[in-house]
């Protein structure tokens, strides 16, 4: 009898850890204005709850609990070490019980709330490089182990430690502000973290060596960060879009490689395979993405060019005209050289490949994108298009010559072998 | 907090430069300067002559070595500081940013060691 209250017990104790961990992290950095304190005192008081929750019972508020006794077992510690130390950090000590005093000990959910918007900023702050930006927003805010970061993004753990430690030192040391940032600069700053969240899903979307089990776990928490992002930041129309793109990309990610791990093209994917779950939750916040004032986000419109897409039951459905309009609205927004490509090809699905070359060659001219290869790979589909095959050939060897990815390059290796096979053959 | 702000930019260009943009980069300096006089961030601050004024010093088996010129050849050259109080980076990074040669060269933000008690 007593072993099943207790199994039981430890099972509630268990669902809390994992419900309440991020948030009783991000209010303890700023209560004790340190991460690998925090982390330690977060430890402690998870330590002391499977202790003493087991015969009080677990209290009323577990989060208020857990963070007081986190706090006070760090406080405890420092008045400890103090007797040994300098006056610099007895004045610490009194202004960190200061700030801890001045929490209240059930805060508002709200009040938590922001304590993870500020950790959120803080991990994604422009003074950081962009590896530590990914690592360090999957460790502190995702709640990853270090191990499975490092498993991410193929290196080993004690690359990714480092590279942990030096991110958290540089916080630390340049005054990096455990701040949501007040507006305009909360503006600024908004995109680079949804950047982060967009380059943790894209990197886990993209067909890499990587297992596809780490990919799909990748995409997994980014959506997730973006559901939190949307929580923090209620009807916040870039929010609302990254997490729409997400939900539509990933609604097709079952039908996006063969099982012999070759890329399909959205054009020959099977469309029964996508999960219409998410593409159903996609397009709700696409809408409400489009209609939030006060401005149209690049990412709602990238949103929306993907509900057009998974809209179509057959490719031949697929409402290109809109699509180009799309993309001339987002080459308005955040004009770049991949956006241009995208446009031009879906030109070439309403003007024709004659129209989609001339783009393609006037963004080539530019030659800010030479060694892209998927610049080359459109203007050899083009060409082939049109039966320039001589010319088509050159522009998937150029292609050829620029892709690291091994899937990418066993398709245009297939599309180079096809003309040869054509021209071998006539 | 205190932050070095470091003030890199290009002899060569501004060698080049006509009097009249001499006279209003001049110009925009002071009137960076006495804002954050008046902000209360300003801690020091000077302009520095160019490098082929510099001279290197290094002590190696107790002999002084000298040699002419910068410590390194780079492709710009530090010609100033400021030195500032601020709350956090994300203040320092907004006084950099508006000092006037942050437009064409760059800045380099380095936080104090606070002093040994």
């Amino acid at each position: 009898m007593n072993l099943s209250v207790s199994v039981s017990v430890d099972g509630i104790v268990e669902e809390i850890f994992r419900r309440e961990a991020g948030r009783v992290l991000a209010t303890l950095i700023r209560l004790l204005g340190d991460f690998d304190l925090a982390e330690e005192a977060r430890q402690e008081a998870f330590a002391a709850a499977i202790e003493q929750w087991n015969e009080a019972g677990v209290p009323a508020n577990p989060r208020a609990w857990l963070i007081s006794a986190g706090r006070n077992k760090m406080v405890d510690r420092l008045r400890r070490e103090v007797a040994f130390r300098t006056k610099i950090l007895d004045r610490e000590i009194a202004s960190a019980e200061a700030d801890a005093a001045a929490a209240p000990d059930d805060a508002e959910d709200c009040a938590f709330g922001d304590d993870r918007l500020r950790l959120i900023f803080t991990c994604c702050h422009p003074a950081l490089s962009g590896e530590a930006h990914i690592a360090l927003t999957l460790r502190e805010i995702c709640g990853l182990s270090t191990q499975a970061v490092a498993r991410a993004f193929l290196v080993s753990e004690e690359t990714m430690a480092q590279r942990l430690v030096r991110a958290k030192k540089k916080i630390r040391d340049a005054g990096i502000p455990y701040e949501t940032p007040e507006p305009p600069l909360f503006n600024q700053r908004i995109y680079g973290v949804l950047a982060v969240v967009y380059g943790v899903f894209t990197e886990g979307y993209a067909v890499t060596t990587g297992s596809e089990l780490t990919d799909a776990e990748l995409c997994g928490e980014a959506i997730r960060l973006g559901r939190l992002l949307d929580e923090l930041l209620p009807e916040n129309p870039a929010v609302l879009g990254l997490l729409a793109l997400m939900l539509l990309h990933d609604a097709r990610r079952p039908a996006r490689v063969s099982q012999e791990g070759d890329v399909i093209l959205l054009e020959d994917q099977d469309r029964t395979l996508w999960d219409q779950s998410k593409i159903a939750e996609g397009l709700a916040l696409v809408e409400r993405a489009l209609s939030a004032p006060p401005q149209l986000s690049g990412y709602a419109v990238q949103a929306a060019i993907a509900a057009l897409h998974v809209q179509a039951r057959k490719k031949e459905a697929t409402d290109w005209p809109q699509i180009v309009g799309l993309y001339e609205v987002l080459l308005r927004l955040q004009p770049s050289a991949v956006v241009e490509l995208n446009h031009a090809v879906a030109v070439s699905m309403v003007d024709g490949a004659a129209r989609a070359l001339q783009l393609v060659d006037s963004l080539a001219a530019r030659g800010e994108v030479s060694e892209y290869h998927l610049l080359h790979a459109a203007r050899g589909h083009f060409l082939q298009q049109l039966g320039r095959d001589r010319e088509a050939l050159d522009a998937y060897h150029s292609a050829l010559g620029f892709a690291s990815l091994e899937p990418e390059r066993r398709l245009l290796r297939a599309r180079i072998a096809s003309i040869e096979g054509l021209r071998a053959g006539t | 907090m205190q932050y070095l702000l470091l003030i890199y930019s290009s002899e060569a260009e501004e060698a080049a430069m006509q009097p009249a943009m001499l006279g209003s980069r001049m110009a925009e300096y002071t009137e960076f300067t006495k804002g954050i006089i008046q902000a209360g961030q300003f801690k020091a601050g000077d302009r520095l002559k160019p490098t082929s004024a510099a001279t290197t010093v290094r002590v190696r088996n107790g002999q002084v070595a000298t040699t002419d010129g910068p410590f390194a050849e780079t492709r710009e050259q530090l010609g100033g500081y400021y030195l500032v109080d601020a709350k956090n980076l994300d203040e320092a990074i907004a006084i950099a940013s508006r000092i006037p040669s942050a437009k064409s060269g760059s800045i380099e933000v380095r936080p104090i060691w606070p002093p040994q008690a």
